[in-house]
């Protein structure tokens, strides 16, 4: 639950971003509580990181309102930023500096003095998992290492809000878990969480409140097991009959569950009991390959509203 | 949490300035290998082969000997070539290889600051790197009148006035296609060997002299040349050299910096 839910430190209003023709950003409005974790959901170009950018105050908008900690980025910018952590898609490292310099340079940026930063940087070191590479130059460090530095990074001015955008590509679980872990505490200290993300795991373990995007706005918005009661089942059942086969199949199966969606490789039978309707698949003499039965996901919402997996 | 100062500072310049010279600290042995080696060799081969040559058969070049005259040239050439590196190479770097402006950009400083810290940066390596050129020139007996040492100024005054210009240049590339390489090839040798670096620009026939004209090393050369031996030089012309390599400063640094920001807020 949000830390203290009265104070909204992100609101944007009617907020737009167009470039030339293409509309990135068509008009969404949302608020972010203090201490709250939103996600930002949707395919790749459905206007996700544009938003980020925008609340990150490095991408002017083109309409609309958008208040970060109530300062608008259009004017106050370099104040915003001061207060923000974040964490890009792009690692963006110094390839000519050591590990801990790359730490200790970013947080020179924020202006930190050099007594903050020696044991800051110690301990991001630490939290990064890279102390032994604390003098290696970054250009030494394999793709997951320099994920966990540029997250590092993003910690170094104990900020406010906290932007990841897609912070956990490249890692692997067990890092994944320890970021987790560190995004758990950030958020019992009180620090805003802005995410997007691919992974659906990671959204249900890590938001409070979700909205999903595509083509620039707002499909839906809401916790991540509220979205799941309304635009899901409670259960899934995956069935495969083979490439060729499963339009025919499917034509066959209507009526087996609440409904019904033919992705290229396997169907998707919405219900409230994936079992029973499986016995009754099999009861009936058809003959899937391969059959899983799951619980609904935040990615099954996507495909209601959208058409479309997250992941493309 | 304990809390940390969050004031955004007035100086934000200096810590691009702090992140250049790390990373310049880095590269000292070869700069200084650079700046020792590539004078010595020049003032060898060229300053006394050819000065021999030109002093045993004339009586010396604009009423010096010909290594007094080069000298001025040389200087401001180096502080050119050495600004060049020094502005080029971080914009490329940071919009190109590395891309580190683009998380630069998630911090308190603006593009503009990240060009000014990258030009200013720039000062203090030409500035080492063309002082180390004059003490060897003055080594070599190049620079033996009283206000030498007022070469130094105008030279690096010379390099930031290039270096400002390409520091814009280079923010416009979007893709490494050998950029520099044409650069160095159609740019800085023509302008090296058409500003009267090695014989006086009037020598040239006029329709290949006016590439001396807009050429800031020619400038910077004819400046150096007055503050190092006293080359005769009427007041008003004086003051073009010196307004014409301020306005390259000047529109170098607005644009670039107005690009940087433009850029980063793509």
């Amino acid at each position: 639950m949000p830390a203290n839910s009265s104070e909204i430190v992100i609101e944007a209003t009617n907020l737009k971003k167009v470039y030339g023709d293409f509309v990135a950003v068509n008009g969404i409005n949302f608020k972010v509580t203090k201490g709250e974790s939103f996600g930002l959901l949707g395919p790749n170009g459905a206007g996700k990181s544009t938003t980020m950018r925008m609340i990150s105050a490095t991408l002017t908008r083109s309409e609309g309102d958008l208040k970060i900690l109530g300062l608008d980025p259009v004017t106050k910018a370099p104040q915003i930023r001061a207060h923000l952590g974040v964490i890009p898609q792009q690692d963006h490292l110094d390839n000519e500096l050591t590990v801990a310099e790359n730490l200790y340079i970013y947080g020179r940026y924020f202006g930190l003095s050099r007594a903050y930063l020696k044991p800051k940087v110690e301990e991001l070191l630490e939290f990064a998992q890279l102390v032994e590479k604390r003098n290696e130059k970054v250009e030494a460090l394999s793709g997951g290492m320099k994920r966990r530095l540029t997250i590092a990074r993003g910690l170094i001015n104990q900020p406010e809000i906290l932007m990841l955008d897609e912070p956990t590509t490249g890692l692997d679980p067990q890092a994944r878990h320890i970021l987790w872990d560190r995004l758990f505490r950030l958020k019992e200290e009180g620090v805003t969480l802005i995410l997007t993300t691919h992974y659906m795991d990671e959204a249900e373990q890590l938001c409070d409140r979700i909205v999903v995007m595509d083509n620039g706005t707002i499909m839906a918005e809401g916790s991540p097991a509220g979205l799941i009661a309304e635009y899901s089942s409670k259960e899934v059942l995956e069935l495969r009959f083979g490439s060729n086969k499963n339009i025919e199949a499917a034509k066959a199966l209507e009526g087996y569950g609440d409904r019904l969606e033919i992705l290229p490789d396997r169907i998707l039978l919405y219900c409230n009991d994936a079992e029973a309707v499986l016995e009754k698949v099999n009861h009936d003499g058809m003959k899937p390959l391969t059959s899983l039965v799951r619980r609904s996901s935040l990615e099954d919402v996507f495909l209601r509203l959208t058409g479309r997996t997250l992941v493309e | 949490m304990s809390t940390i100062n969050r004031t955004v500072s007035r100086w934000t310049v200096l810590h691009a300035v702090e992140h250049r010279l790390l990373i310049q600290k880095k590269w000292f042995k070869s700069i200084l290998l650079f700046g020792i080696g590539n004078p010595t060799l020049y003032l060898l081969s060229i300053g006394l082969g050819i000065g021999s040559l030109v002093d045993a058969n004339t009586t010396g070049v604009d009423g010096v000997k010909y290594l007094t005259f080069l000298a001025p040239a040389l200087l401001a050439n180096a502080a050119i070539q050495s600004a060049m590196t020094e502005t080029m190479f971080p914009a490329m770097a940071g919009f190109i290889w590395a891309k580190t402006f683009f998380g630069i950009r998630s911090t308190p400083i603006s593009g503009k600051g990240i060009a000014s810290g990258i030009w200013i940066s720039a000062i203090l390596q030409v500035a080492f790197t063309t002082g180390i050129y004059w003490i060897i020139l003055w080594l070599f007996g190049a620079m033996d009148h009283a206000g030498s040492w007022l070469s130094l100024l105008t030279a690096i005054y010379g390099g930031l006035a290039v270096g400002a210009v390409m520091l814009f240049v280079a923010s416009l590339i979007d893709h490494d296609d050998g950029f520099l390489a044409i650069v160095n090839r159609f740019v800085m040798m023509p302008m090296f060997l058409f500003s009267g670096t090695f014989y006086p620009l009037t020598t040239l026939p006029l329709y290949v002299r006016w590439i001396g004209w807009v050429s800031p090393l020619w400038h910077s050369t004819e400046l150096g040349r007055w503050a190092s031996y006293g080359h005769s030089i009427p007041g008003t012309i004086a003051i073009i050299h010196i307004a014409y390599l301020g306005l390259w400063i000047g529109l170098g640094l607005y644009f670039a910096r107005r690009r940087f920001n433009q850029r980063l807020a793509k």
